[in-house]
């Protein structure tokens, strides 16, 4: 019988393939919305060192990605808004050189996780051609319009935050929760869930990531 | 004594151009006011690009939903007829052209339409978020101005941006306090001009060659 459930967030992240100094990471959420804070403090917990966070922003507060920038475990982040209201922890760290920060457009961070997921290893886009963001880029012309050409991203651990979760991994999800979560975990050689309720069975037509996507999965509270 | 719009005004001057049935996105700030200015009786969609479509009104505070949150990680409503959806199909529909404006500040705005609205020199973090592939994207790019010049006298509509930008030949169309200008290809053509205010007032403020339509209409400060 298959069943992706774990019993709890050290379970989850224990022995997990790819998971390791060195690796990168994966992490859904936009602002404070879908951000799976309770697998990065069980990452946290695990002490590795050297890991590439992949996500929209670089941690706010105290929640669970300022708590894993704290602990010395990250030293280089992907993101497109790093400057955001409580993001102190992320800012002390790169003003200090601590980290390195490598800024995407949003829509090409997401695009570039998609095609990662999807089998495509680049694609070209008008976004940002002309701009300091795309400078070294190799750029072509279709139809007279300028592309630059983007490379897909992919990581060893995909971090996501859903609202329910059943045994085979078919996740839904909250309102703006969603967020970059769906398209993060076809992205990863493990992908790992954590749901607020998981349920005996999911209607088929409410599924928005289908459980192939997804290796293991546990419940927290909401 | 000439009044300048307020940052009220000029969102209902913007707001009186969006048509029936629009697709719109707000950028953070400024053109957010723009939500509040919606002719009676006229229904536009306003896209929120981490995942909503149909944005409502902020809520009370009492009935603030953290999973439900606009780009600006501000609580939201959804309207009837709205959608949630991840970031790669949101983007998808900025890059894809289906988002009919999108409308954003700007630092510096050039007479070939190049528009500044990222980076600043000194900055102590990139931040980029969705502007560059909204300006890439959108069917039409209006900027907003809260001031024609900068708080130190500097022109922010000017023959050649020095700071970095976020596109190039984007802009369609600029509301400052003072005037709207539009974009076009023999230069900038001014169409509304703030009552009492001379062209050659406006000219002295702008950095680069200013036309004016034959029949330019007249703003008033409310």
């Amino acid at each position: 019988m298959i069943d992706k459930r774990y019993r709890n967030a050290a379970e989850i992240v224990a022995q997990c393939p790819g998971l390791q100094d060195g690796a990168s990471l994966l992490v859904g959420g936009f602002g404070d919305a879908g951000v799976p804070n309770q697998l990065l403090l069980a990452v946290r917990d695990l002490g590795l060192t050297n890991l590439t966070i992949i996500s929209n922003n670089a941690g706010s507060g105290d929640g669970g990605l300022a708590a894993l920038l704290k602990a010395g475990a990250v030293t280089r982040v992907v993101c497109s808004f790093p400057r955001s209201a409580g993001s102190v922890v992320f800012e002390e760290l790169y003003a200090a050189g601590d980290i390195t920060l490598e800024i995407v457009p949003q829509g090409t961070l997401a695009e570039r996780i998609r095609a990662g997921g999807a089998g495509i290893p680049a694609f070209y886009t008008p976004t940002a051609y002309g701009t300091p963001l795309a400078e070294g880029r190799e750029t072509r012309e279709f139809n007279g319009r300028h592309y630059v050409m983007e490379m897909a991203l992919r990581a060893d651990v995909a971090l996501v935050h859903a609202c329910t979760g059943d045994r085979w991994g078919n996740l839904t999800y909250a309102a703006t929760a969603r967020n970059f979560n769906p398209v993060m975990a076809t992205a990863a050689t493990s992908t790992l869930a954590e749901v607020r309720q998981l349920v005996d069975h999911t209607p088929p037509e409410t599924i928005i990531t289908p459980g192939i996507f997804v290796t293991r999965l546990v419940a927290v509270a909401a | 004594m000439i009044t300048p719009l307020s940052t009220q005004d000029i969102a209902r001057r913007v707001a009186a151009d969006i048509v029936e049935g629009a697709y719109v996105n707000l950028g953070i700030g400024l053109p957010m006011l723009v939500a509040d200015q919606i002719p009676p009786g006229r229904e536009f969609v306003l896209h929120s690009e981490n995942g909503l479509l149909g944005m409502g009104p902020a809520p009370l505070p009492a009935a603030a939903n953290p999973d439900l949150i606009n780009a600006g990680k501000q609580p939201v409503t959804i309207l009837p007829g709205g959608s949630f959806f991840h970031h790669a199909d949101s983007f998808a529909m900025i890059r894809g052209g289906h988002i009919d404006v999108s409308i954003l500040g700007a630092y510096q705005i050039a007479a070939n339409g190049d528009l500044a609205n990222w980076a600043l020199p000194g900055a102590k973090l990139p931040a980029v978020g969705g502007a560059m592939d909204l300006v890439a994207g959108a069917k039409q790019v209006w900027v907003m101005l809260a001031a024609h010049v900068a708080k130190d006298g500097q022109p922010r509509v000017v023959e050649r941006c020095d700071l970095p930008l976020t596109g190039l030949a984007c802009v369609d169309r600029i509301y400052s306090d003072l005037a709207v200008i539009d974009v076009t290809p023999e230069g900038l053509l001014v169409t509304d001009l703030l009552a009492g205010l001379t062209p050659e007032a406006l000219q002295a403020k702008t950095g680069a060659t200013l036309r004016f339509a034959q029949n330019c209409r007249v703003l008033r400060a409310t």
